[in-house]
């Protein structure tokens, strides 16, 4: 049975390490704040203990004041899960750090947030839209899309 | 004198008879040899995260059929295990081994298809694919028997499924199931040993472990590299603990481990279908659950193993009668990201050779 | 063409048979008649077996609407085919693009002037005639490239570079097999060859030969698994994927035309011809005709298809190096019993040639894996 991490004990670790990273703490999932995103999940995935080797999926969702992207990760070797979030502002050009570096299973799904959300990832070696045509305007999954 | 050659561009689909529906690849060809290679998706996106957001709950099972439309029990099944877990919903016990008889059937059903046509990019013509046709047609009218379809079965409900079996439904498939291993042995001897497959598919397409883990890449496609990662043992959904089987696991990643892999697969699927014959109990199929589900706020992923890999679905709820979001983890699109690593340096025949081995399914890839 | 022939006759000495009365045209008209029914007939008759013995090796049951058992089935798609709408892609290079269909497929009619449907029953008794064979049945890869190139089409051209690659490659194992039969036999006319095999066929004499000929045959005429100029699975059709119409259906009635021709001429030099007990002759060569038509259905049911690469080394690597040593073999036994060689002869060659593919099938390596791209 793959155990679901409780957040709060695994913010404790990531709180000594990048204080003030984490802005956000339930008992399934963390926010972090997008600045320290990639530092964040570089711990998540190279420390002891954590191990973080799968990112399942990464998705991105739309709550009007704020995007909100969900990263899901698996550790296979202790079959544990978490569930990180950032939020991010604004919605005429936001950015988000890149986490294709980390885990290569970012690459498709990043693209299709760009596509449809209409979140650029910086550092992706190939932000391109991925399901619509290149010339499409718009992002349709937002909320307001059809508005 | 070295001969100066000059690469060129061929675009491979998005019709073309290999690419298992409407795919793209844009490959650069040296001779005979691929230099480059950039698939092209969305050729069939429909924009089911998009229409799920304007359906109730029960009216996307329909819509998660046409995900992966030869596996579309093991769809409603990931998608229902999902809402299930939103709304606290539980599931009569009879209901739960009749979802896993049925998404095991549909393994097996999904996994012959990707081996014929696996064996149809290898160049047989046809022959192995009709023999595993012929099989699958059975487990196809099995699945008519219960859901009145052939292909899009919208059997699985939140809460159970949508109707019984009929009383003909399990000599049938007792009988089908004594067949089946004497039918397994015949494709054995069919291609198992062929040289040609050997040099064709052995050593071809290596996906190594870390980079097989690095990209998210799930089901056949990773136990051929050697991960013993299934998640109905490590994450056992449903009531996939109560059941033996084992997990099989290739050893190098190559194209032909993929194949074995699969066909390993469909005989403990067959295992678990037996096993789950002898325990089903009698009882209700359906838990009482309103036609108007609406879960309280929260978010919630589940997943499970599909014949092609990790399927997740990921629901926000706003407490409505709809999702907030519905996002689906579709593992076609993570199988697909090492394409480019996997192909580049091997022939055109190797090209549609591996992604063959893939068994992605474009409806699943798109969305 | 007969008229230049004809007119012309001392240059075919040999193509008269001596009991033909009057004038030498009636025997060109007549035969010229009697090997286009035969091709036409034998192509349709082998689409339509082919299309049978595949449905009944796939389990599924074939064409069995048009006609008795299905039998009007090829006419039908003939007909179909014919009335279909002519299209030449924009970029194409007309001339030449009009030009490869007839190319392919008169050369492949051609072949057949000098195969013997019973004694001296034939167009032309060439005393070259498997030179004959050899060098026009190649011809038509002069059309197959002009196809591909013409056609402005990257899948074509790829179907045809990979066609001209193996044709050259599997001419010398073919031209190989047949010398070492021509060396028994004494004589390259193939009604010689044929009255040579009074006793007992070639193939028990030649095992190894009619082996390499049968693999390279396959190869030559695209037949699975070596099908790969035309891997429906890959390179959608091959050369002839912006064929259609009429022009399309001379590309396929050149295909199995190439089928027929391969399969008589190993019928003729292999399996004996036009000689067999009770039976009329032609009736015989027909049926040996198909017997090796259906040996090739059969692999082309059973056997995915090589890479272009393994066609190669399969090609040099392996068909032909036992093609030399056959020919070496039968030159010694030939040199040792110039009179005949004894019919216990027939072991030792099986028994030759067992040991050398299975030897030879060690040493053996195919082609090659990844290459490096920078």
């Amino acid at each position: 049975m793959t155990t679901s991490l409780k957040a709060p004990e695994v913010v404790k670790q990531i709180q000594t390490r990048f204080p003030g990273a984490v802005t956000e703490v339930t008992d399934t999932a963390l926010v972090v704040d997008s600045k320290s995103l990639v530092d964040v999940m570089s711990f998540l995935k190279d420390t002891a203990g954590l191990d973080f080797n799968y990112m399942t999926t990464v998705t991105a969702i739309d709550y009007f004041q704020y995007f909100e992207v969900v990263y899901n990760l698996v550790s296979m070797e202790h079959n544990h899960s978490l569930t990180v979030k950032t939020r991010v502002y604004g919605r005429d050009n936001p950015k988000l750090p890149s986490v294709v570096s980390l885990w290569r299973s970012a690459d498709h799904q990043e693209r299709e947030i760009y596509d449809l959300m209409g979140i650029t990832f910086e550092g992706h070696p190939n932000m391109k839209r991925i399901v619509l045509w290149p010339e499409f305007r718009g992002h349709p999954q937002r909320k307001d899309y059809l508005k | 004198m070295t001969l100066r050659t000059e690469p060129f561009v061929l675009n491979m689909g998005p019709v073309h008879p290999s690419t298992h529906g409407v795919f793209r690849m844009r490959v650069t060809l040296d001779g005979e040899v691929v230099v480059n290679l950039e698939p092209v998706f969305g050729y069939l996106h429909r924009g089911i995260e998009k229409l799920a957001e304007e359906r109730t709950y029960t009216g996307i099972v329909p819509l998660t059929d046409r995900l992966d439309y030869v596996a579309s029990m093991t769809n409603n099944l990931a998608y229902c295990l999902a809402v299930e877990k939103l709304a606290g919903i539980k599931v009569p016990e009879r209901a739960e081994y009749l979802r896993v008889i049925m998404s095991e059937l549909q393994r097996i059903a999904a996994h012959l298809i990707s081996i014929g046509s696996f064996f149809n990019d290898c160049g047989a013509y046809f022959t192995p694919f009709l023999y595993m046709f012929r099989e699958r047609e059975r487990i196809v009218d099995l699945l008519e028997m219960v859901s009145g379809q052939r292909l899009l079965y919208n059997y699985m409900r939140p809460g159970g499924v949508s109707q019984d079996i009929p009383e003909e439904f399990l000599p049938a498939l007792k009988e089908a199931l004594n067949q089946m291993p004497k039918y397994i042995d015949e494709y054995e001897r069919l291609l198992k040993d062929n040289e040609i497959l050997y040099a064709r598919a052995r050593g071809v397409g290596i996906l190594p472990k870390e980079m097989a883990i690095s990209i998210g890449a799930s089901g056949p496609v990773l136990r051929g590299c050697g991960v013993k990662w299934d998640i109905r043992k490590v994450d056992p959904y449903s009531i996939y603990d109560r059941f033996e089987f084992d997990i099989p696991t290739g050893t190098q990643g190559d194209c032909y481990d993929r194949y074995r892999v699969r066909v390993e697969e469909m005989k403990q699927s067959l295992r678990i279908i037996e096993q789950a014959i002898k325990q089903i109990p009698a009882g209700s199929i359906r838990s009482d659950v309103p036609q108007l589900i609406r879960p309280p706020v929260g978010e919630a992923y589940a997943h499970l193993e599909a014949p092609t890999g990790e399927l997740g679905f990921y629901l926000v709820s706003d407490g409505s009668i709809a999702p907030y979001r519905c996002h689906i983890r579709a593992p076609s699109l993570m199988n697909l990201t090492a394409l480019r690593d996997m192909i580049v340096g091997w022939k055109v025949q190797d090209l549609i050779l591996i992604f063959g081995s893939f068994a992605i399914t474009m409806g699943e890839v798109d969305r | 063409m007969f008229a230049g022939l004809n007119n012309n006759p001392v240059s075919f000495p040999q193509a008269m048979p001596p009991d033909w009365p009057g004038n030498a045209w009636w025997h060109w008209v007549i035969f010229t008649v009697i090997i286009l029914v035969f091709f036409l007939g034998s192509v349709i008759m082998f689409i339509y077996m082919e299309r049978r013995v595949l449905a009944k090796m796939q389990a599924r049951i074939g064409p069995n609407r048009v006609g008795p058992f299905g039998l009007l089935q090829a006419i039908a798609d003939a007909v179909k085919v014919l009335m279909k709408e002519m299209v030449t892609p924009a970029n194409a290079d007309k001339i030449v693009y009009w030009l490869a269909p007839a190319i392919t497929f008169a050369p492949v009619v051609m072949v057949l002037a000098v195969v013997p449907f019973a004694d001296g029953a034939l167009l032309a008794d060439l005393n070259i005639g498997i030179l004959y064979v050899l060098a026009i049945s190649s011809l038509s890869s002069i059309g197959v490239f002009m196809a591909g190139w013409s056609s402005n089409n990257k899948y074509s051209l790829i179907g045809a570079m990979r066609m001209v690659a193996a044709v050259v490659s599997y001419e010398m194992p073919i031209v190989l097999a047949l010398a070492s039969v021509v060396l028994i036999a004494g004589s390259m006319s193939l009604n010689d060859i044929v009255i040579a095999q009074q006793s007992y066929p070639m193939l028990l004499m030649q095992p190894l030969a009619f082996l390499l000929m049968f693999i390279a045959g396959c190869a030559e005429i695209n037949r699975s698994p070596f099908d790969l100029m035309e891997a429906d699975s890959e390179i959608v059709a091959g050369f002839h994927t912006e064929y259609t119409g009429m022009k399309f259906a001379l590309f396929y009635l050149a295909e199995y035309g190439e089928a027929v021709v391969m399969s008589s001429v190993i019928a003729t030099v292999f399996l004996g011809g036009w000689q067999g007990p009770f039976l009329w002759p032609w009736l015989w060569f027909i049926l040996k005709t198909f017997f090796v038509f259906f040996l090739m259905i059969w692999t082309r049911t059973t056997l995915p298809r090589v890479r272009i690469d393994q066609l190669m080394s399969l090609a040099w690597k392996f068909l032909f190096p036992l093609a030399l040593i056959n020919l070496i073999f039968t030159g010694i036994e030939v040199l040792t019993y110039p009179d005949g060689i004894p019919w216990y002869f027939i072991f030792a060659n099986i028994a030759i040639g067992a040991i050398l593919v299975l030897l030879w099938s060690r040493l053996y390596k195919v082609g090659g894996g990844r290459i490096a791209v920078g």
